[in-house]
C-alpha cells in the first residue's frame, strides 16, 4: 500500500498494484462521503477496510466495483487511469478482473434459481466454459473449492442452505468469473459468530491459492486482523491510519484507532455499572477530535501510517 | 417477594412443518432473579428467540408452545387471558428487538410513540407522556429537543437507544433485549451496552439478554445458559462458565470466535 508515495517501497516491491486508487474523494451534495483515500490492492494480499458504519468503506468498495463514480481523484487498474468510463470491452474486462461479495447472503441469490445456475451464468457469461458437461465440472470444482458438496449442494435452492453455506455460493460466484480482485464488504456481519471464521478462513486460503488482491471491508477490528496483511483505519470519510496489520494493532497511534480497539468485547472485561456517561463522554469527544479534514500525515513505522488531527472549523 | 422474578419450567415450543414437527425448545427451565442480568448463548437456529418470543406470547403459528410454565412473579404467562397478558406486556415485561431501524413506526414522530405507549397502559395525557418522554431521553442521553423528529431522523444507534427508553418508559420488571446491537457496529454497541447496565443497576429491572456473541454477554451478564439445538446445554455464573465450561459445546462456541490476536500469535501466523 503506498498511500505515501515512498521511493523506497516502490522499488523494492516485487509486485505492481493491481488497482490504486489515488486521492479520491466522493461528495453526496453537501456530505463528503470520502475525503482523499488512497490505496492500493496488490495481488497475493488483503487490504482491510475499517470503521463505524457511514464512515465510507463501502463507498470505496462501490467506486471500486464500479457501482459509483469518484467527485474528484484517479483510479488505476493496471496502471492505467480508469477514472472515466472506458470502451465497453474496457468495461468488461474491468468487471471480469473485480468481483464483489456482498453483505447480505439472504438477499444476494436470487430464490428461484439454483446453486449450480447461479455458479453457470457467470461461467458462460464470461465464455470461461462451453457445453454442458463442461460448465457441470466447472461448478462442482467451484463448489468443492469453497467447502461445499457439489452433489448435495448443486441442485439446491437459495432457501434450503444456510446463512454460512449462501456466503460460500457468493464467493464461488465471485470465483467462477475468475477475478484478480475480490471485494467483500462485510462478508461476515449476518453470520452467526460460530460460522464467521470459517469464512475468514475460506477468504484467507483463496486470497493464497489463486493470488488474489483482497478488499476486506469490515467495522470488526478483530476479524480484520485475521484476515488481511494490512489495514486501513477510516472516520468519516478520510483515513486515519493505515499500514501493516500488526503495527497497527499492536501500537495504534491514532485516537479513534484507540477506541476502536477497546471497544472490542472483551469477556474478561465486565462493564463497570456508573461507568458508561464516561465512556459515552469520552467516545464522543474521540469522534469530535477525528472528524475535521487533515492533510498532515506522519510516519510512525516502516508500513505504519497515521493522519494528524486536523483544526476544528 | 423473594423468589425469581421469571421462572421458565420444562418450556417446550414446537413449529408444525410440512414434514412434521419439529421440536426448536426442548424442555428448557431456567430462572431470572430480580434484578439480575441472564443472557442467553448459541448459534442461529438454536431456539433462543424463540423462548424471547414464548414468554411474551408472541410465538404465532406454526409456532406452538408444546408444554411447560412460564411463571413471572409465580403467575403463570401461558394460562392467562389475552386481557390480562395485556397489563403485563410492555407493563411488566418490555421487548427491544434486533432490528431498530424497523421496530419504530417510520410515519409517526418519536413524540407520538411515547405517548402511544403511555397512553395505552397507564391512560396518561399528552402533557404527561411528553414530560415521561422527556425524562427517559435524558436518561439515554439524547437532546429532548428530537422528540418530535421522525425515525429516520436518527442514525442506527440513536434509534435502539429510542426503543430501549420507550421500553423503560413504564417501568418494566424485565426486559428482554433479542441480539440488541447485532445490526451495530462495535463503538456504538458498547455506548449503548453501558447505558443499559448502568440503567440496570439505578432501574433494578431484571434482563434476559439473548446474543450469540459469547464474549460481548461475559462482559455484561451475571448468569449465561448455553443452548444447543432446541435444548439448554450450560447454565452457569458468568465466570463458571467463561473460565471453566463445562460442556463440550460451551467450550467450542467460546474457540469460535474472532478475537483480537495477540503479537506473539500474528507474527507467527503472518510470517
Amino acid at each position: 500500500m503506498n498511500a505515501i508515495p515512498d521511493p523506497v517501497r516502490a522499488a523494492t516491491a516485487d509486485v505492481s498494484p493491481v488497482i490504486a486508487l489515488e486521492n479520491i474523494t466522493r461528495s453526496f451534495g453537501l456530505v463528503h462521503a470520502l475525503r482523499g483515500i488512497s490505496f492500493s490492492l496488490v495481488p497475493g494480499r488483503a487490504l482491510a477496510l475499517v470503521g463505524e458504519s457511514g464512515c465510507g468503506k463501502t463507498t470505496c468498495a462501490r467506486i471500486i466495483a464500479r457501482m459509483d463514480r469518484p467527485t474528484s481523484g484517479t483510479m488505476l487498474f493496471r496502471g492505467n487511469d480508469v477514472t472515466a468510463i472506458g470502451s465497453g470491452a474496457q468495461e468488461r474486462a474491468y468487471r471480469r478482473a473485480v468481483q464483489m461479495v456482498f453483505q447480505d447472503p439472504f438477499a444476494s441469490l436470487n430464490p428461484v434459481f439454483s446453486v449450480g445456475h447461479h455458479l453457470v451464468r457467470p461461467l458462460k457469461l464470461h465464455g470461461h466454459v462451453q457445453g454442458r458437461k463442461g460448465a457441470t465440472d466447472r461448478v462442482d470444482t467451484l463448489l468443492e473449492s469453497v467447502g461445499l458438496d457439489p452433489i448435495l449442494t448443486a441442485h439446491k435452492f437459495p432457501h434450503e442452505l444456510s446463512g454460512g453455506q449462501r456466503q460460500r455460493v457468493n464467493i464461488a460466484r465471485a470465483l467462477a468469473v475468475q477475478p484478480e480482485v475480490l471485494v467483500a464488504d462485510e462478508p461476515t456481519s449476518m453470520l452467526d459468530v460460530s460460522i464467521r471464521l470459517g469464512i475468514l478462513e475460506l477468504l484467507s486460503s483463496i486470497k493464497r491459492e489463486r493470488n488474489l488482491a483482497l478488499l476486506y471491508i469490515t467495522h470488526d477490528i478483530a476479524t480484520a486482523a485475521h484476515v488481511a496483511e494490512e489495514i486501513v483505519v477510516m472516520f468519516a470519510g478520510q483515513m486515519v491510519e493505515w499500514g501493516e496489520t500488526t503495527s497497527v494493532i499492536t501500537d495504534p497511534r491514532h485516537p479513534y484507532t484507540k477506541l476502536l480497539l477497546s471497544a472490542v468485547p472483551d469477556p474478561y472485561k465486565p462493564f463497570v455499572p456508573g461507568d458508561s456517561a464516561r465512556f459515552l463522554q469520552h467516545a464522543e469527544e474521540i469522534r469530535c477530535v477525528s472528524r475535521p479534514t487533515s492533510d498532515g500525515v506522519e510516519k510512525v513505522g516502516s508500513n505504519h501510517f497515521v493522519r494528524t488531527l486536523g483544526e476544528a472549523a | 417477594m423473594t423468589g425469581p422474578l421469571l421462572q421458565v419450567r420444562n418450556l417446550s415450543v414446537d413449529y408444525l412443518l410440512d414434514k412434521g414437527v419439529f421440536n426448536a425448545v426442548k424442555n428448557v427451565s431456567f430462572n431470572i432473579g430480580r434484578g439480575e442480568l441472564f443472557g442467553l448463548a448459541g448459534e442461529s437456529g438454536c431456539g433462543k428467540s424463540t423462548i424471547a418470543y414464548a414468554i411474551t406470547r408472541l410465538a404465532k403459528p406454526p409456532a406452538w408452545v408444546a408444554g411447560g410454565e412460564i411463571l413471572l412473579d409465580g403467575h403463570d404467562l401461558l394460562g392467562m387471558t389475552e386481557r390480562a397478558l395485556q397489563t403485563v406486556r410492555w407493563k411488566r415485561i418490555g421487548m427491544v428487538f434486533q432490528s431498530a431501524m424497523n421496530s419504530l413506526n417510520p410515519l409517526m414522530r418519536v413524540e407520538a410513540q411515547f405517548h402511544d405507549v403511555l397512553s395505552r397502559h397507564t391512560g396518561c395525557t399528552r402533557e404527561k407522556s411528553r414530560a415521561r418522554a422527556k425524562e427517559m431521553f435524558r436518561l439515554v442521553g439524547i437532546p429532548t429537543d428530537r422528540l418530535s423528529n421522525y425515525p429516520h431522523q436518527f442514525s442506527g444507534g440513536m434509534r435502539q437507544r429510542i426503543v430501549i427508553a420507550i421500553c423503560l418508559a413504564l417501568s418494566p420488571e424485565l426486559i428482554i433485549m433479542d441480539e440488541p446491537t447485532t445490526a451495530l457496529d462495535v463503538v456504538v454497541q458498547r455506548e449503548i451496552l453501558e447505558q443499559v447496565v448502568d440503567l440496570q443497576k439505578s432501574h433494578g429491572f431484571s434482563v434476559l439478554f439473548i446474543t450469540h456473541d459469547l464474549h460481548l454477554m461475559a462482559q455484561i451478564c451475571h448468569r449465561i445458559g448455553v443452548m444447543l439445538k432446541g435444548e439448554l446445554v450450560e447454565v452457569g455464573d458468568v465466570r463458571q462458565v467463561s473460565r471453566a465450561p463445562v460442556h463440550d459445546y460451551t467450550k467450542r462456541l467460546w474457540g469460535a470466535i474472532p478475537n483480537l490476536p495477540t503479537l506473539g500469535s500474528m507474527q507467527g501466523r503472518l510470517a
